[in-house]
């Protein structure tokens, strides 16, 4: 009997047991179901990235991936988005402190940075459609824009939630609810930053390896 | 009543970590591991100093090395006990975008295995 006890007391710090401790904090509640989001989200990346691995080399005698591609474009939006995820990072130890003006400042410093990202793909895009590589021309172009242009409507979804959240910081102030929500969109920003190491390194590094 | 308000979390939510001291490192040590990763494939990706044809993989090494950085630097997903269900999740998101996308390619290459080649198909039709 006593062993029970010990074993017990050993897996659960303060003695209570499992089933007598209730139900779960709601940040971790929330903290969890939206895991569950971003790992779906990524399912659907998943099947985007099957889609561009399949159809990568069928280019239908149109431009091919390395032709179009410029390395040094790709870093610098590489270098953005990282940046953006250690900002909103620095956002969330702000947020935590409950200092309102650090949040705001690491806020938009995280909003320019992915605002920047999105201005040079967009220009990358302009500059392939007026190539004549729009994502009508071959099976290779349409899965790349699919792909490519799915991950830039998750940041600009991203960035409008930013600016929403902030301003819930500004009317609400840091009610344990608006806490959870930046949470959740320090988890959305850095999944989409994973997400983008498997574009850069299938899509972009692929074509020249 | 008393040992109820002091329960230690045996949940943890992705993203929040154990204590607040130690965040900035963490964030420090991930920026820079995922700078060296980032920097180090764009650098193999076109350098003659590896085998050409190990590249990709060397480029997926440092890909999966990247994404493990950030999950554990940046999302906080530890294998400690209270992150169970975190570690469960993301195991069978893992399964589930292996399985989409290697899948996708097994069937599809055996598919372009099996066709028969464009000429003849189109020889096929003009005999008909």
């Amino acid at each position: 009997m006593n062993t029970i006890v010990d074993v017990v007391s050993e897996e659960t710090p303060t003695g209570v047991p499992l089933s007598e401790r209730g139900p779960a904090q709601a940040r971790v509640v929330t903290g969890f179901g939206f895991w569950l989001f971003l790992l779906s989200d990524i399912i659907i990346f998943s099947a985007l990235f099957a889609a561009y691995a399949v159809l990568g080399g069928q280019t239908n005698d149109g431009p091919s991936a390395i032709e179009l591609f410029d390395k040094r474009h790709v870093l610098l939006e590489t270098s953005c988005l990282l940046a953006s995820s250690f900002t909103c990072g620095m956002m969330m130890i702000a947020t935590d402190r409950r200092e309102a003006a650090l949040t705001y400042c690491w806020a938009l410093v995280t909003a320019v940075l992915g605002i920047l990202f999105l201005c040079l793909e967009f220009s990358e895009f302009v500059h392939m459609v007026h190539q004549g590589a729009g994502p009508t021309r071959s099976a290779f172009l349409s899965s790349f824009f699919t792909l490519v242009g799915t991950h830039g409507a998750h940041v600009t979804a991203g960035i409008a939630w930013l600016a929403i959240m902030m301003a819930q910081v500004g009317t609400l102030g840091f009610r344990p609810m608006v806490v959870r929500r930046i949470l959740c969109f320090s988890l959305f920003w850095h999944a989409l930053d994973i997400v983008w190491i498997g574009v850069f390194t299938v899509v972009y590094l692929g074509a020249y390896s | 009543m008393n040992a109820h308000a002091e329960v230690t979390e045996t949940d943890r939510a992705p993203g929040s970590h154990r204590s607040g001291g130690d965040r900035l490192k963490s964030y420090t040590i991930g920026l820079g591991l995922a700078v060296l990763l980032t920097a180090a494939s764009f650098a193999a990706s076109s350098s003659s100093f590896v085998w050409g044809p190990s590249i990709p993989v060397l480029l997926a090494v440092l890909a999966i090395a990247q994404m493990g950085v950030h999950l554990v630097f940046f999302l906080h997903i530890s294998t400690a006990a209270d992150s169970t269900n975190n570690i469960l999740a993301l195991a069978f998101g893992i399964f589930v975008t292996g399985l989409v996308i290697f899948g996708s390619m097994i069937i599809i290459s055996n598919l372009n295995h099996n066709m028969m080649p464009t000429d003849q198909l189109m020889d096929m039709h003009t005999q008909r």
